[in-house]
């Protein structure tokens, strides 16, 4: 009769795929030295089986490393070893007798990977680890190595989780009259390539400090068209300048040239001096500030034609807006 | 409203960027432009944008605007990088060889409406 046992599913959900390949990186980045066991406990070869069993009894060991009269490392005595001692009732004997002499060590600089590969390779439940002066400085398991990783997983989980809270607590917990937090891109003149990279980490910046999507959004299309105006209108590109306050976010971006000879045409829609090579591109619509104007709560252009330009904008933060745009949504 | 499977089979669409489970994505509207500004400002979020550009900034655009998909039409092939930079930001580019013309007119039968 063939049992019919329900179709096991094992279903890994993205946090746990994520820790699954963190623990392979930590394996990596995890030295031998940091996870080892470095009080050890070492018998001389002339003892007897007999004390074996008392000290891994109260230490609650399951290995000790065998030192001769002039240092030297030699063995190695197992629970594995006493156990054979044990079903002989010979726990008189010496320790010289049962010990492994067959040792197999491990670098303390070595990464876990190394010490995880030598367990499968070599069948041992536990490595001596020697230094490059062939001194012993510690032993480790496959215990050591669980409890290590789990240890750093532990602290990478708490970094991430302080580093989340901070981002959105920031403004609650510093104390100041007034608090802001100031961001800084320089744009550089026909940079096309990196067009949009400002706006997008901004936009990302104001999420994780956990503005609403659609604040983010706005800010996002706003940053993007002055982003895109000092890439494409710029003698030597400029600098946008983002202010995040409780209350407000304030976006400037100006530059050193060439200046708009006239701001009431620019604002326009549809009104643009764009070259016939950006239009190609998809610039050059005219409709960059107009989407700006839509997008902020209010702004302001100020233009000197030789100097430069200075885009001034501002959103409000405030119930009233948020509550107009949970209603608009 | 249909999936982006359901698109990407009925007009036949070449997948630039990573291949995944493209049922699961709920697609609404539609929207079409070359002109990058209006893009900004007409694209219903969680769209699919029709378009000729083929250049980096489009995944700019698409990924502040939440856009589900971008489709490149008559056989236009953006640069590795331009791929590199979707797959980074998640933006889903599909390419067809037909015209906009035609991909739009699919869209609209298969139920895709310009939302605003």
């Amino acid at each position: 009769m063939v049992a019919n046992h329900p179709q096991k599913k094992r279903i890994i959900t993205d946090q746990e795929a994520e820790n699954i390949s963190r623990v392979e990186e930590l394996a990596y980045e995890i030295k031998v030295s940091e996870v080892m066991t470095n009080n050890l406990f070492c018998f001389s070869p002339d003892g007897k089986m007999e004390e074996v069993l008392e000290v891994f009894r109260q230490k609650r060991i399951s290995g000790a490393p065998i030192i001769s009269k002039n240092g030297e490392l030699i063995g190695i005595i197992s629970m594995e070893d006493l156990i054979r001692c044990l079903v002989d009732t010979d726990l008189q004997s010496k320790i010289e007798k049962y010990m492994t002499k067959k040792l197999t060590s491990i670098l303390p600089t070595d990464p876990v990977i190394e010490a995880s590969k030598k367990f499968v390779s070599t069948n041992f439940g536990r490595l001596l680890v020697v230094d490059k002066n062939q001194k012993l400085v510690g032993m480790i398991t496959k215990g050591d190595i669980n409890r290590g990783l789990l240890r750093a997983l532990e602290t990478d989980y708490q970094e991430e989780e302080i580093r989340i809270y901070r981002a959105s607590h920031l403004f609650e917990d510093i104390e100041s009259d007034r608090t802001s937090l100031i961001l800084r891109y320089q744009i550089h003149q026909g940079d096309f390539d990196k067009g949009g990279q400002a706006s997008s980490n901004i936009k990302r910046a104001l999420l994780r400090l956990g503005a609403s999507k659609q604040i983010a959004r706005r800010c996002g299309i706003a940053i993007y068209e002055a982003e895109m105006n000092l890439i494409i209108h710029t003698t030597e590109g400029g600098v946008l300048r983002v202010e995040i306050e409780p209350h407000q976010i304030s976006i400037d971006a100006y530059d050193y040239g060439p200046g708009i000879k006239d701001v009431d045409q620019a604002m326009k829609a549809g009104y643009s001096t764009a070259t016939d090579a950006v239009r190609e591109m998809g610039f050059g619509a005219g409709m960059g500030l107009v989407n700006i104007s839509r997008c902020v709560d209010h702004m302001k252009l100020e233009s000197v034609w030789g100097k430069g330009s200075r885009l001034k904008m501002r959103l409000f933060l405030d119930v009233e807006n948020i509550k107009k745009e949970i209603a608009e949504d | 409203m249909t999936d982006l499977a359901n698109i990407i089979n009925a007009l036949q669409l070449n997948v630039l960027t990573k291949q995944k489970d493209f049922s699961q994505i709920q697609v609404e509207n539609g929207y079409t432009s070359d002109l990058l500004s209006c893009v900004m400002a007409g694209a219903p979020h969680n769209s699919v944008w029709v378009t000729l550009q083929a250049h980096q900034n489009i995944i700019a655009v698409a990924a502040l605007l939440d856009l589900t998909a971008i489709i490149i039409t008559e056989g236009a092939t953006p640069d590795q990088n331009t791929i590199d930079k979707a797959n980074e930001e998640g933006v889903n580019l599909l390419q067809t060889q037909y015209n906009s013309f035609f991909t739009i007119g699919k869209l609209w039968e298969l139920g895709i409406r310009s939302g605003k």
